[in-house]
């Protein structure tokens, strides 16, 4: 009836998942009883969970990301406090929990931490940007939010009922096979992304076609903005590199589920066939998330240097080439698995190549400061950080792409301190930059000043105090995932890791006290112009936060920085423009399909997992007749009424006239 | 204007490479053991090529880091010296330059990589006038079993070879996947059951080197490491004369056990091994290694019961 599941496969003889766990479920029912007394859900429920509104799914991708990087940063600390306590010793974690707990820190990481705070930010950012109303299938796009969540709570139940994957955070064969992984981790594991995997890529679909076919009126290519050129490069990579992670796991699947032998050690089984296949979604990967991070910077760093940005057509081009190259490099990461000269030179080659498009980008930064007045606010920081990490990841990188040194490095602490230097020092703090920066645009008050510079230079000292003492101990020959190590060499680099640890985790603190604080004193830091930066680009016209309609009447752009004009023109001319002819505006209907859905494919996930048959027929059927109740539903959109958008236009340019009054701008 | 600011950050860059240097002579002094301190030719040889590409890489980025500072310093708000250029935003000249300097880097490193991955490729043989020692590696669950076969024996966990001769390893794995990995002799290389991997490494002098697995392979992992004795070429006949007078032999029945997973195993030897062992398993002639029977180990297996 319950397929494998039993009162067994809870962990109660394991204290620490059992405490973990239980906090975990008391929050989640806490906050659950607070909304339904408080009578909270109806609100919650109309406002956000059925909202097809990208800006309010970008806040619900940022939310989740927020909550899983909690979720992966205390596995981080788990597995940095256990090697510190586990010279010549067995530490607190056994290799069972341990093994789970680095497996679940990089999957958590990748797919439910990073992942979704950069579509987020893409999702709040993009239609903004571009200058109209939503996304081009807004429905689909709460369906990707909904199909994430779900692999998240995957992720987590794991925590209570069962345990999950064993093997890394890509799970090779033949380890993550039957006969070695004999348990539901890795089932765990495969339909998590699995699931989360399908809403990735039909995001990826959803901003493909909004960047190509949905911009302003004169918004040709070359006058979108840089973070709209990176995401619709983030977003083609999506659509070309999801589907081979979803074939791939596919095929792991039916070797698990079916005993089949596409990368089992038998039957012609070809385990290195997956190993080619994951990375060839895997490198890909690394850009989908660190091209939008790019695009943040190149927004940030010419708002904050109140320039345009330097070179913008060498940025895209750039941006193009990344894009492209990059799926041509998955072999750097076996490079010892025994290609050979030739191909692991030509690889080698290709990798080091991709360093030109991210040096032009770095140089172009650069001069985009030179000349400016530069400002220091919290996401310049974020971004200058970033501008001095990057590099040296960047470096270590290009050092890793030369197979003779490969050879010495591969697997070591040193790779996973340069990963963790470009997608810490690239992804997280360009996401850090991006939330900082488009906060106000979301909220209508900004980020507390103080706390949010605290926590950049605390995660910034933290992050070279953990990862510097890893590049040197991988210089000495430290492997990564060990429970624990007998070399005594290794041991003080190791504590000082966890010194940097107690550092970040300072940062961690600091970011979120900042919400506490900026939300408490929401009125001192209010942003009443909806242009709290001084921004160049189209949605700091609109007022923070914006009407559901973006824009009153769609805004005809004339050159790369729309608004930056419009401003410059309002200032010359001591006006603004004139008034627009309010129209009514359609906007697609709030829709449950995407929470009904993925209610659904929870259900289905679960049951598959378990092996409970009948629940997964029900799962699939379910999520089958949401689609079907969707597809036949008569009014999809709902009108507002011209008087409503001319008084929500009017307040706006209200406060425009205001701002435009009191406006000294940068000292010439 | 921009000699200006290169000109009055000379003390930063000067303070900048000094710092790299320190950093740089802290670690080598510091990697004793490590894979700075290579004691064999392949080890010296990536070793080199490791240098020299942070070298030649450094030569860019420190300047690069430098600029970054320098310019977000001196454009700063408050500084009234600055010039504001609120429209620049393009320059051919620049814009050459910035995609010269990182095409030129890289097709100078693409030599060396080009270079250095055909001379040191794991399957090319040393050059010497000793005729290469062979040694067959098996990567077991969770240890290392070596195997000697022209002397005909065979040990766990510990790996004895004549310094100053070539070593010739066949490598292969009877369960998941591994990696062999001795870092001051240099080149680590994967194993796979099903396939035979190569890899030619040497050790100049005397000594004890520490050796373990690089890839993740499970529960018994962290235990899955060995000591590379380099010995003198008396030594390693006396060695393998004690192996020979001593222990089990090594048949399918023998290799059948040692197969299970186990942790933490001591160093041991085999006085005979089966001929054709490592072909059989490398071919799935023998079947590969078993797993665990359950979702979590079997106790016997489990480090907290000392297993």
């Amino acid at each position: 009836m319950l397929g494998k599941l039993s009162w067994d496969v809870i962990p109660f003889d394991q204290p620490l998942p059992m405490i973990a766990s239980a906090v975990v479920a008391l929050a989640i029912l806490g906050v659950l009883a607070w909304v339904f007394l408080a009578g909270h859900f109806p609100y919650l429920w109309r406002e956000w969970i059925t909202s097809v509104d990208h800006k309010r799914i970008g806040v619900m991708y940022t939310l989740l990301a927020l909550l899983m990087l909690l979720r992966g940063f205390s596995d981080a600390v788990m597995m940095r406090s256990q090697q510190a306590l586990a010279f010549q010793a067995p530490g607190y974690l056994p290799p069972d929990h341990f093994n789970q707990v680095f497996s679940a820190h990089g999957t958590i990481m990748i797919f439910f931490g990073a992942m979704p705070f950069v579509i987020g930010l893409m999702n709040l950012v993009v239609p903004l940007q571009l200058g109209v109303r939503d996304v081009a299938f807004p429905t689909l796009n709460s369906v990707s939010f909904w199909l994430t969540a779900t692999g998240a709570l995957l992720v987590n139940i794991s925590l209570v009922i069962g345990e999950f994957a064993r093997t890394g955070w890509l799970p090779y064969p033949p380890l993550s096979e039957t006969a070695y992984s004999p348990g539901v981790g890795v089932d765990y594991y495969l339909w998590a992304v699995q699931i989360s995997g399908v809403g990735t890529l039909l995001t990826g679909i959803n901003f493909v076609t909004t960047i190509l076919k949905m911009r302003a009126p004169g918004m040709s290519y070359l006058r979108m903005s840089m973070f709209c050129w990176t995401s619709l490069a983030a977003s083609l990579l999506i659509v070309a590199a999801f589907p081979i992670l979803t074939a791939t796991l596919a095929m792991l699947t039916l070797d698990r589920y079916f005993g089949f032998h596409f990368f089992t050690n038998e039957a012609g089984g070809n385990m290195l066939m997956f190993v080619n296949l994951i990375w060839a979604w895997g490198h890909p990967e690394v850009y989908i998330l660190v091209l939008p991070a790019f695009g943040i910077f190149s927004e940030v760093i010419s708002t904050f240097s109140s320039k345009p940005l330097f070179g913008y057509r060498s940025m895209v081009a750039a941006t193009l080439f990344i894009c492209i190259v990059s799926f041509m490099v998955w072999l750097h990461h076996f490079f010892t698995m025994g290609a050979g000269a030739d191909v692991n030179a030509a690889f080698g080659i290709a990798t080091s190549i991709i360093a030109v498009g991210t040096g032009v980008k770095i140089y172009n930064w650069m001069f985009t400061m030179y000349g400016g007045r530069i400002r220091f606010a919290t996401p310049m920081l974020w971004s200058l950080g970033f501008m001095v990490t990057f590099v040296i990841g960047g470096m270590t990188g290009v050092l890793l792409a030369v197979p003779p040194a490969d050879f010495l490095l591969h697997n070591s602490l040193f790779l996973v301190a340069h990963f963790h230097n470009v997608i810490i020092g690239g992804v997280l703090f360009g996401a850090f930059a991006g939330y900082t920066y488009w906060f106000p645009k979301a909220f209508g008050f900004r980020l507390h000043e103080g706390w949010g510079k605290l926590a950049f230079w605390l995660t910034l000292i933290g992050f070279y105090v953990t990862f510097v003492p890893l590049y040197a101990v991988g210089l000495l020959g430290m492997t990564r995932r060990m429970q624990h190590f007998d070399v005594s060499a290794w041991y003080p680099w190791v504590l000082a890791a966890g010194v940097g640890m107690l550092i970040t985790t300072a940062g961690v603190v600091a970011q979120i006290v900042q919400l506490v604080v900026s939300i408490r004193q929401r009125a001192a830091l209010r942003d009443a112009t909806g242009d709290p930066w001084d921004g160049r680009s189209l949605e700091w016209a609109t007022p923070s936060p914006p009407p559901v309609f973006n824009f009153a009447a769609l805004p005809h752009v004339e050159g790369e920085e729309p608004y930056w004009s419009i401003k410059q023109r309002a200032r010359e001319q001591n006006r603004l423009r004139d008034e627009p002819d309010y129209e009514p505006i359609e906007m697609p209907r709030n829709s449950p399909t995407g929470f009904i859905c993925a209610f659904f494919a929870t259900v289905m996930g679960f049951a598959l997992i378990w092996h409970i048959w009948w629940m997964v027929a029900l799962g699939a059927l379910g999520a089958l007749a949401t689609f079907v109740v969707f597809a036949w539903r008569d009014i999809p959109e709902y009108v507002i009424p011209a008087a409503e958008v001319a008084r929500i236009d009017r307040a706006n340019r209200s406060a425009r006239r205001e701002a435009l009054v009191t406006y000294t701008g940068p000292r010439p | 204007m921009l000699l200006r600011v290169i000109v009055r950050n000379c003390a930063a860059i000067r303070l900048g490479c000094l710092g790299a240097t320190i950093l740089l002579v802290g670690l080598l002094a510091g990697c004793q053991g490590g894979v700075l301190d290579p004691q064999g030719p392949v080890g010296a040889a990536q070793r080199t090529i490791l240098l020299n590409s942070v070298a030649i890489m450094l030569a860019i980025v420190i300047p690069t880091i430098v600029a970054t500072l320098g310019f977000a310093w001196w454009f700063r708000e408050t500084n009234t010296r600055a010039r504001y250029l609120p429209e620049w935003a393009y320059s051919g000249r620049i814009e050459l330059v910035v995609w010269s300097i990182p095409i030129l880097v890289i097709l100078f490193l693409s030599g060396i990589i080009w270079i250095g991955s055909h001379d040191l490729d794991p399957m090319k043989p040393l050059d010497s006038q000793q005729k290469p020692l062979e040694v067959q590696v098996v990567s077991l669950d969770w240890k290392w079993l070596f195997i000697y076969p022209e002397q005909n024996v065979a040990s766990i966990n510990q790996l004895v070879v004549p310094a100053g001769r070539p070593v010739h390893f066949s490598l292969t794995s009877a369960s998941v996947m591994n990696a062999f990995f001795v870092p001051q002799l240099g080149g680590m290389i994967y194993t796979m059951n099903g396939m035979t991997t190569q890899l030619h490494l040497q050790a100049d002098q005397l000594g004890e080197f520490y050796g373990r697995s690089a890839h993740f392979s499970g529960d018994g992992f962290p235990g899955m490491q060995f000591v590379l004795h380099a010995v003198a070429a008396d030594a390693f006949d006396a060695f393998v004369n004690s192996a020979r007078s001593q222990g089990q032999a090594l048949d399918k029945a023998s290799y059948q056990e040692l197969a299970r997973q186990s942790i933490d195993v001591p160093p041991s030897t085999y006085r005979s091994v089966e001929p054709d062992l490592f072909h059989e398993i490398a071919t799935q002639g023998v079947p590969p290694a078993p797993g665990p029977q359950a979702g979590r180990p079997e106790p016997s297996v489990s480090p907290a019961t000392g297993g």
